[in-house]
């Protein structure tokens, strides 16, 4: 099994957001903690649907990713896009945005 | 056009607080989000890539100036200072939150407009030809029955839990710019022996997963029994329409899998139990409405207008403008002016909160207040003087709503695609840029001629991509775009899906295919007068194919 | 779970009968489209309330003969999203002019139970303790109909006509939204949920 990470949508916000290691939700995908094999895919699903259930998230998955310099790459176009925002404005989503990552995510 | 009396206003105000009760539900927990998500359609919300996405309808593609700068205020309150028009003649916002949508509905309330029923399974905005009451060829003005339809139509308690959505379209000339022989209803108004006006009925066309075109199952319904044959037809497909397969859910695949001439049985038997109804029309009604859309108070002016027709030959820019985006006026001494959306490079579609504010002060000055939205993601000003064009397309031109290309092939539908949309396999919004760049060249735009190129990002084609003389649909290979193309479209009264013509391109290599079939039909062509679909239809997919993969 | 029928919570006296199960003499009971056409004889003789339940595929339109013999009907949503007995509904009352109980079960979403009642419903099996709350709160939400049921709703081409009617001669131009003054009072109130017998509230 290839390593995966987490992703949902914020309810509130809409807003794109991974599942990081300290439980909290994060805009960047550098956040993500990566999952490798079954136990931990179950345990990552088993957080989003107590987020979900806590009214923060909806619709999370599991996504595959490949790990570059310690961090996750997203694989595929829909989530390069999904991980940065519409490449027609580059001054929407979360490319424009001044957060940090690791600078602490949401719940 | 048609303005709310008090039923109208006290239904959208109560729809505005339902629905704002449905959100604190929802964010309580109260509501699941299975269950919220049929609500939240219902008003128009979707979850796209990246934020919400809420649609706004615009019902038969007719906005007043005092209605469009809402909706710049809107966009400024609430979205990014944008909105895009879409192949429904609606409107969408890329970015609401949740909690604010209450709010924005309320904003639209005060001008008369709402998200109802623009998304979900259940009957969606009805659209007509945007040339409705002007194009002189017209039998009867489309928006009339478009009207009558919205309001039957709108919280339906039998018809909000449909199979799957369900579109009406209705166009009142021979030609038809609304599409509707790729519509679940399309209504053609035509004129019998007798001379009077009813329509010829088309039920089961549709684009996405299976194209179909329509199919006449009624040549002609006396106007008196609209509503009565269009909820026959909605009960067959209620209770017929397949429930186990969201892609096999559609009108189109059950007027497809019992015949048409079945079907048409079937909701004649259905409809003679209720052609007498209250839902029958009597001709006051019709009348009634049909008040709110007469013309306005045009002046008596002369076919011939000798200051349009100086300024035209005096300024080569106007002089081209006016040839692609002009239409004739029924109306001595008027024209119809289209605003292209569609600027070099820029996004299909899209229109700024400045461009819309700008826009609703022309068409003040210019079009008695009124503004129309086209199906192909255009806007259109129905009422201009002649005398008044020049200094309209001088307006224009502040806003960057002057590009001269319409029908062009730069002219493009492109839906919102993988940069936006949850369902997309592939971008369509930058290989349209791309492709406007490459033929930016407007000598040779001209030469070319008519060419409706229309992109899609998915199967779903809301990019009508299958009705483009050429036709674009982004696939998804091993996470990579890839492009299939399709040529020999057409959504007119002559409607036919477009032929694939062989294996995908690549992001990188579409537009450069695209422009080998441009350059393949210049060469083949009979002569400039022939044009591409024309070609198409003489020529046949072969030499086309022949030159594409030739190269490619 | 409640039953909402009349504006309240009301005792369910219904039973609704495995196909397998014997009845008790007497008691009401629901049975399937199947057992009614297995054992139509049987269950047409039986001096009790008998009623009918419904899945979505199967439409009152296969029983329109026999509905004689029922007291109720149920009409099943097995998923909310699942709209064939809205039609259902309507055909019963309208075309098959049906005045038993017409109850709505399965999975039921609050914001489905005015169009479920405009559609010839007249009991509602709410899975929720609040049950009656949500009857109450959705019922009065839209007051505005466009499109005539048998409900008895007032719609509003028929307000706009009486309305029209009620001008007198010679004022206000189309279109033009007049003083309401003849409009009858009460006509776009919310209708009570429970004061209308089913018999009045099916008028045509």
């Amino acid at each position: 099994m290839s390593l995966k990470v987490i992703t949902a949508n914020l309810l509130r916000e809409g807003d794109v957001v991974y599942l990081a290691a300290d439980g909290t939700w994060s805009l960047w995908l550098d956040d993500a903690e990566m999952v490798d094999g079954a136990d931990g895919a179950a345990r990552l699903e088993a957080a989003g649907e107590k987020a979900v259930t806590g009214l923060l998230v909806i619709g999370p998955y599991l996504m595959d990713v490949t790990e570059e310099a310690g961090r996750p790459k997203p694989i595929g176009t829909r989530e390069k896009i999904r991980a940065k925002g519409p490449t027609t404005h580059l001054n929407f989503g979360k490319q424009a945005m001044h957060g940090a990552s690791g600078a602490g995510g949401i719940g | 056009m048609y303005r709310y009396d008090e039923f109208d206003e006290t239904l959208v105000r109560e729809r505005v607080e339902q629905f704002r009760g449905q959100v604190r539900r929802r964010v309580s927990g109260d509501l699941t989000e299975d269950q919220f998500k049929p609500l939240r359609l219902m008003n128009g919300l979707y979850l796209q890539l990246h934020a919400y996405m809420l649609r706004v309808a615009i019902p038969y593609g007719t906005l007043s100036s005092r209605q469009l700068r809402q909706l710049g205020t809107i966009a400024r309150r609430y979205d990014k200072d944008y909105a895009h028009f879409t192949t429904r003649q609606n409107i969408q916002y890329n970015w609401p939150r949740l909690e604010e949508v209450p709010d924005l509905l309320s904003d639209l309330a005060d001008v008369e407009m709402h998200g109802i029923q623009t998304s979900g399974n259940c009957i969606r905005n009805v659209t007509a030809d945007q040339y409705a009451g002007v194009a002189a060829d017209e039998i009867d003005d489309p928006r009339i029955y478009a009207e009558i339809i919205r309001q039957w139509s709108t919280l339906h308690p039998e018809f909000s839990f449909l199979p799957r959505k369900f579109k009406i379209a209705v166009t009142g000339t021979p030609h038809d710019r609304a599409a509707v022989r790729v519509h679940d209803i399309g209504l053609h108004i035509r004129r019998n022996e007798a001379g009077e006006a009813g329509f010829e009925v088309i039920v089961g066309g549709g684009q996405g997963r299976t194209p179909i075109i329509g199919k006449t199952i009624r040549d002609f319904l006396p106007k008196r029994h609209l509503l009565s044959y269009l909820e026959a037809i909605l009960r067959v497909y209620n209770q017929l329409g397949r429930r186990d397969n969201l892609f096999k859910a559609r009108i189109k695949i059950l007027v497809n899998a019992v015949g048409p001439d079945v079907f048409a049985r079937m909701v004649e038997e259905e409809w003679a139990h209720i052609k007498d109804s209250p839902l029958a029309l009597p001709a006051d009604e019709i009348a009634r409405i049909k008040a709110y859309f007469a013309p306005p108070l045009y002046e008596a002016l002369s076919a011939d207008q000798p200051a349009f027709v100086a300024k035209h030959l005096e300024d080569p820019a106007f002089a081209r403008w006016v040839k692609t985006n002009v239409a004739a006026h029924k109306q001595p001494g008027y024209a119809i002016a289209n605003i292209s959306l569609k600027p070099e490079g820029g996004i299909p579609g899209d229109a700024t909160a400045e461009q819309m504010e700008g826009l609703a002060d022309l068409a003040e000055r210019f079009s008695f207040s009124e503004i129309r939205v086209t199906h192909e993601q255009n806007l259109v000003l129905p009422y201009v003087r002649q005398i008044d064009l020049y200094a309209l397309w001088q307006g224009l031109g502040e806003l960057d709503l002057d590009s001269p290309n319409l029908g062009l092939i730069s002219d493009m539908i492109a839906c919102p695609g993988l940069d936006y949309c949850n369902l997309a396999n592939a971008r369509s919004i930058p290989v349209a840029q791309a492709i406007s760049r490459r033929f930016a060249d407007l000598k040779r735009q001209h030469d070319i001629g008519e060419l409706k190129l229309k992109i899609s990002g998915c199967i779903n084609a809301c990019g009508h991509h299958h009705v483009g003389h050429i036709g674009i649909l982004g696939v998804d290979k091993r996470g990579e775009e890839f492009y299939q193309i399709t040529l020999g479209g057409s959504a007119d009264e002559n409607a036919a899906l477009g032929d694939i013509v062989g294996p995908s391109f690549s992001y990188d290599e579409v537009v450069d295919a695209v422009e080998t079939i441009v350059d393949a039909y210049l060469d083949l062509r009979e002569d400039e007068a022939e044009a591409f679909l024309q070609t198409y239809a003489r020529v046949g997919l072969q030499p086309f194919k022949e030159k594409l993969y030739a190269t490619h | 779970m409640p039953l909402i029928k009349d504006g309240r919570v009301v005792e369910d006296t219904w039973l609704r009968l495995e196909d397998d199960a014997e009845p008790e003499p007497g008691t009401a009971v629901i049975v399937s489209l199947e057992r009614w056409q297995a054992e139509r004889e049987t269950l047409a003789g039986r001096n009790a309330p008998l009623g009918l339940w419904l899945k979505s595929d199967q439409s009152p339109a296969g029983v329109a003969e026999d509905l004689g013999h029922f007291d109720l009907v149920a009409l099943e949503f097995p998923k909310f999203n699942d709209g064939r007995a809205f039609s259902y509904g309507r055909l019963l009352r309208e075309r098959y002019g049906f005045t038993g109980e017409v109850r709505a079960v399965g999975e039921i979403l609050q914001d489905q139970l005015l169009f479920m009642h405009r559609c010839g419903f007249d009991a509602f099996a709410v899975a929720a303790d609040d049950a009656l709350d949500r009857w109450a709160a959705a019922i009065g939400e839209i007051s505005v109909w466009y499109q005539p049921t048998a409900d008895g709703r007032p719609f509003a081409s028929s307000l706009r006509e009486r309305r029209r009617a009620a001008r007198p001669k010679g004022c206000s131009k189309t279109g033009e939204t007049p003083a309401d003054d003849s409009v009858p009072p009460g006509a776009l109130a919310k209708p009570s949920a429970g004061t209308r017998s089913v018999a009045a509230a099916w008028a045509y």
